[in-house]
């Protein structure tokens, strides 16, 4: 027993903080060793053929994955950003971001997560996974980062083309295109200007048509006009509430802000309370 | 791929302590449903870590002290071994294991091949 244990206890709990300090500067210092030998690796990069992306997002956007490794592996190896633009367009610093990519990596190759297109009874939720980061993508793009806005427009164009029997990739794709083609409108002077004052001139007509044409395409009814192929394969299915239910909840509506008709911003609301954050800007 | 399917219980202990005769019968079915399954190679219930002994050697001397390594909340109630093609597989087994909805859970961690 020491003399005094009170002076005792407070220097031995002095030391243990010390070591701790000490401790914890050399684990800084070596994570950094080993985010640099990370981010060699993550040059290693292997080809991925055009008929294989619809497999490659759905690994990509792996619910098994943490959200914001899907968004970067998804612009990764589909948007074809290299790591240091995805780092910046999500201000975290390179090493971070190509930590989190290689982590991702690892963790799909050791946990044997699979490379292919969800059997049927996966498929809802593993293309709601797969929407939900196009659109985050499309989000983080939305008040500046027109590139990612870009990126995710692209993104739903490829799912579309690849799923041309999911009315939700087409619902998202309109709901993107309808929102970016008001871009231009959107700020003057620095500020927002709301649906109703905006100067339709500077509306992006050619991509208001291309948003229109994907919601009636996400509009068909279920198996109109599918091929018995696909209808077998993917499309028999529980429909569920998603981006497209939120646009298609006001056609008329939308219609008429698309032909100039309706003034109103609030229209939408209704849709944007249901379910999607609708941009009335 | 082998993957160590372990299932954490704590409230769903007592929840399962809740369940009526019956219930608790059906509970426990369902893990020797999952035991007797295609590709479950081991498995086994777990005493409470009440009953843990935790062991260190130092300096050649075995070092014991009573309870778990990991003092923690959830503990691990059992595991499965289970052989699988893929991910996907692992989590549709964890899915049917009733820790899972009487609000436990399950860490499904693949093992290293060598």
């Amino acid at each position: 027993m020491p003399a005094d244990p009170g002076r005792w206890l407070v220097a031995t709990a002095r030391n243990r903080a010390i070591d701790r300090i000490r401790r914890e500067r050399t684990l800084a210092a070596k994570s950094k060793l080993l985010e640099v030998s990370e981010a060699v690796e993550d040059e290693i990069e292997e080809p991925v053929f055009g008929d294989e992306r619809l497999e490659l997002i759905f690994t990509c956007c792996h619910p098994a994955l943490a959200m914001d490794a899907q968004v970067a592996l998804t612009l990764r190896a589909l948007g074809g950003l290299r790591t240091d633009e995805i780092a910046r367009a999500f201000l975290v610093p390179e090493p971070t971001m190509a930590q989190r990519l290689v982590r991702a990596k690892r963790k799909i190759k050791a946990a044997a997560i699979p490379f292919r297109i969800p059997p049927p009874h996966l498929l809802p939720d593993r293309l709601a996974a797969v929407l939900a980061v196009v659109y985050l993508i499309f989000n983080e793009g939305y008040d500046g980062r027109a590139d990612l806005a870009e990126q995710a427009i692209r993104l739903g164009g490829s799912l579309a083309e690849l799923m041309p029997d999911e009315p939700e990739v087409y619902g998202l794709l309109a709901l993107m295109l309808l929102h970016d083609s008001r871009r231009a409108a959107r700020v003057r002077n620095g500020e927002l200007v709301l649906f109703k004052d905006q100067d339709r001139a500077l509306w992006d007509w050619p991509q208001v048509q291309g948003g229109r044409a994907a919601l009636e395409r996400g509009l068909i009814p279920s198996g109109a006009s599918w091929s018995a192929a696909s209808r077998s394969s993917t499309s028999r299915r529980s429909r569920r509430p998603g981006a497209l239910v939120a646009v298609a909840a006001a056609p008329p509506r939308l219609d008429e802000q698309i032909v100039g008709a309706g003034d109103d911003a609030q229209v939408l609301t209704g849709a944007a309370d249901r379910q999607q954050p609708l941009n009335l800007l | 791929m082998q993957y160590l399917i372990q299932i954490y219980s704590n409230d769903s202990m007592s929840r399962y302590e809740g369940l009526s005769e019956e219930e608790k019968e059906a509970v426990m079915g369902e893990y020797f449903a999952i035991s007797g399954a295609p590709g479950v190679t081991g498995g086994a219930q777990l005493q409470p870590p009440t009953t843990a002994t935790t062991v260190r050697v130092e300096d050649g001397r075995t070092l014991t002290t009573d309870g778990p390594f990991l003092e923690t909340k959830e503990a691990l109630g059992g595991y499965y071994l289970y052989e699988a093609d893929d991910l996907d597989a692992a989590i549709e087994l964890a899915a049917r294991i009733p820790a899972a909805r009487l609000g436990g859970a399950i860490e499904v961690r693949p093992l290293v091949e060598r």
